[in-house]
């Protein structure tokens, strides 16, 4: 189990090195979101004079939101990298090494999970930057932590896809075509409460929104616990079931070679 | 069953079956212990999946095979700890400087501290890329990163080195380099080494012992002076102005004392004698006196591609071609299925 450990983070270093020498990609990483929430934020501005709208500042409630989508496309995005690598012989020149087989993935979930605490945290200064402000600030850490399960569960779902397409022209269609579509039915952007009845239904299987709801929750004066830690046990059982996915097939890919 | 004759340890046996689309395996080698065994064949002999199995990156359909003592299939790990793997298609972290490449997989293999860190330097300066030890890897030549993958091959200190075709895409300067580092490898490490190559000049000058695969089995096997000496005698290639349409030719030299197994290709007739230049003068007459014109003649000493031709019925290069037309037929339905 130790080496098992030790492999992963020797990955882990690998992933953040390679992240770390794209000047452009962290450039790109960080604007996106931060024009997300500066954007969003004055289209919507007015939208909180909605009757019934959860906050009476969009800015502190869009922001928990970005949070969790930025999260969640990188995590989407892990399996480019991964093609890329089995595309370069990489991943078999580490499958004739006796490096242990999980490390393998799981470095590269580890790296996401601290790109984005690391993430979260410019995101979240951003947001108090502009005014947003949060009656129970100790749960900005519950958020983080949605944000790191989310990346992580849609990293490995993105991983196990990529090994079974091998194609990265195919990933990012399936990013676009999955990911978006469950931002769009989730509360990033608005209060559930407004959105019409059927969005609401498909909301309570949303992955997306379930981090929603748990880092918004938390967020809340007097946080609905039950609420929040209902949401985070749906999202760590859908983490766990996207890590399984990836482990099956990447032993498929192993078979294949 | 081809096996070593030497009396030394055995340091790597394998008997194995593999049945993938086209490709029909059945193989069954040993490898003695400080031996350089080169499998030479054309692309889709079969090279590559026995490679992959002996590196456990694959598994046979039957059979198994034994590295340094541990069986690939029941001890993988002890075998991947035993073996250094420089395979076909370079396998370095582009993104990475080559002293963190080398680092990494030496971290892998357990080591750490002062000795990883020496071993690195090490390895760096023995294959000349102690100044570019700090560059990204993008930066490389494909003969640096050539090189950086056979320095990946050896960090761990292994006891068998597998080299699958270690030189394929490098221009022949490169190469030459690099048969000389495989050659050091050899004599002053004592490593066992498992080559496959489809270049005959290379499998001639570095394996100690040869053996020749065709379409997934076994054709021969031995040194390349016994494989060649079994020909006998010299290489006689005619080169006809015409083509022998009417297959008159071998007649015409039936009669000839000295010239043997004479063979015609469209304009190329190829035939064997003791004595090539004793041999020549009379094969020309002979053509002459039938009417038949010659544009060229050479005689040569036997080669590899001359063993390779008698075993298998068709030149090495004729292999070669027509396995590069399969692949790229192969390639281009996968295309047209995607």
């Amino acid at each position: 189990m130790t080496t098992a450990l030790r492999h992963t983070w020797y990955m882990t270093q690998r992933h953040l090195r390679a992240l770390f020498r794209q000047p452009v990609w962290i450039a790109i990483t960080l604007v996106q979101p931060i024009i997300w929430i500066l954007l969003y934020g004055a289209l919507f501005k007015r939208i909180v004079d909605i009757p019934g709208f959860a906050s009476d500042n969009y800015i502190a409630f869009l922001t928990p939101g970005i949070v969790l989508m930025t999260s969640l496309f990188s995590g989407g995005w892990t399996g480019m990298a991964l093609i890329e690598d089995i595309d370069r012989g990489v991943t078999d020149r580490f499958l004739v090494t006796p490096v242990s087989r999980g490390a393998l993935i799981a470095g590269r979930l580890v790296q996401l999970g601290i790109i984005a605490v690391i993430q979260s945290a410019i995101l979240l200064s951003i947001g108090l930057l502009l005014g947003a402000s949060y009656s129970n600030p100790g749960g900005l850490f519950v958020l983080v932590f949605c944000s790191v399960l989310l990346g992580a569960a849609f990293g490995a779902l993105s991983t196990a896809m990529a090994v079974v397409v091998r194609k990265e022209e195919t990933v990012i269609a399936a990013v676009n075509f999955v990911i978006l579509p469950l931002t769009f039915l989730s509360g990033v952007f608005i209060t559930l409460s407004l959105a019409p009845g059927w969005i609401r239904t498909t909301a309570r299987f949303n992955p997306v929104n379930w981090a929603v709801e748990a880092g918004r929750g938390a967020l809340a004066s007097g946080p609905d616990w039950a609420l929040v830690l209902t949401r985070i046990g749906l999202l760590t059982a859908f983490a766990l079931v996207c890590a399984w996915l990836a482990t099956r097939a990447f032993g498929a890919y192993q078979r294949s070679v | 069953m081809a096996g070593p004759r030497t009396g030394r340890r055995v340091s790597l046996s394998a008997s194995v079956r593999v049945r993938r689309g086209k490709l029909d395996l059945d193989v069954d080698l040993e490898v003695a212990d400080g031996e350089v065994l080169a499998v030479l064949g054309p692309n889709g002999a079969g090279k590559s999946t026995t490679v992959k199995i002996l590196t456990t990156l694959s598994r046979p359909d039957e059979g198994t095979a034994t590295v340094a003592g541990f069986d690939v299939l029941e001890r993988p790990n002890d075998v991947r700890r035993t073996i250094g793997v420089v395979a076909q298609r370079s396998g370095v972290d582009r993104e990475a400087t080559g002293r963190e490449n080398l680092r990494l997989q030496g971290q892998l293999f357990g080591m750490g501290g002062r000795t990883l860190e020496h071993r690195v330097s090490e390895l760096l300066e023995r294959l000349g890329l102690t100044d570019a030890g700090d560059r990204i890897v993008k930066t490389y030549s494909g003969g640096m990163q050539r090189r950086l993958d056979i320095a990946l091959g050896l960090v761990h200190h292994p006891k068998v080195l597998f080299l699958d075709e270690p030189t394929t895409g490098l221009d022949p300067e490169v190469r030459a380099d690099m048969w000389g580092e495989i050659t050091r490898l050899a004599t002053d490490e004592g490593l066992t080494i498992f080559l496959t190559t489809h270049y005959l000049e290379e499998a001639d000058r570095l394996a100690r012992r040869l053996v020749i695969v065709d379409r997934g089995r076994i054709v021969a096997e031995g040194t390349p002076d016994e494989l060649k000496g079994e020909l006998k005698g010299d290489a006689v290639a005619v080169e006809l102005a015409e083509p022998d349409l009417q297959r008159r030719v071998a007649r015409m030299l039936e009669p000839l004392f000295d010239v043997r197994e004479v063979q015609v290709d469209q304009k190329t007739l190829r035939a064997r004698s003791d004595d090539g230049a004793r041999a020549v003068p009379a094969i020309l007459q002979s053509l002459e006196a039938g009417g038949i014109a010659v544009a060229s003649v050479t005689v040569s000493r036997p080669s590899l591609d001359d063993v390779y031709l008698r075993l298998t019925g068709r030149s090495f290069t004729a292999a070669e071609s027509e396995a590069d037309a399969a692949a790229a037929e192969r390639k281009e339905r996968e295309e047209a299925r995607r």
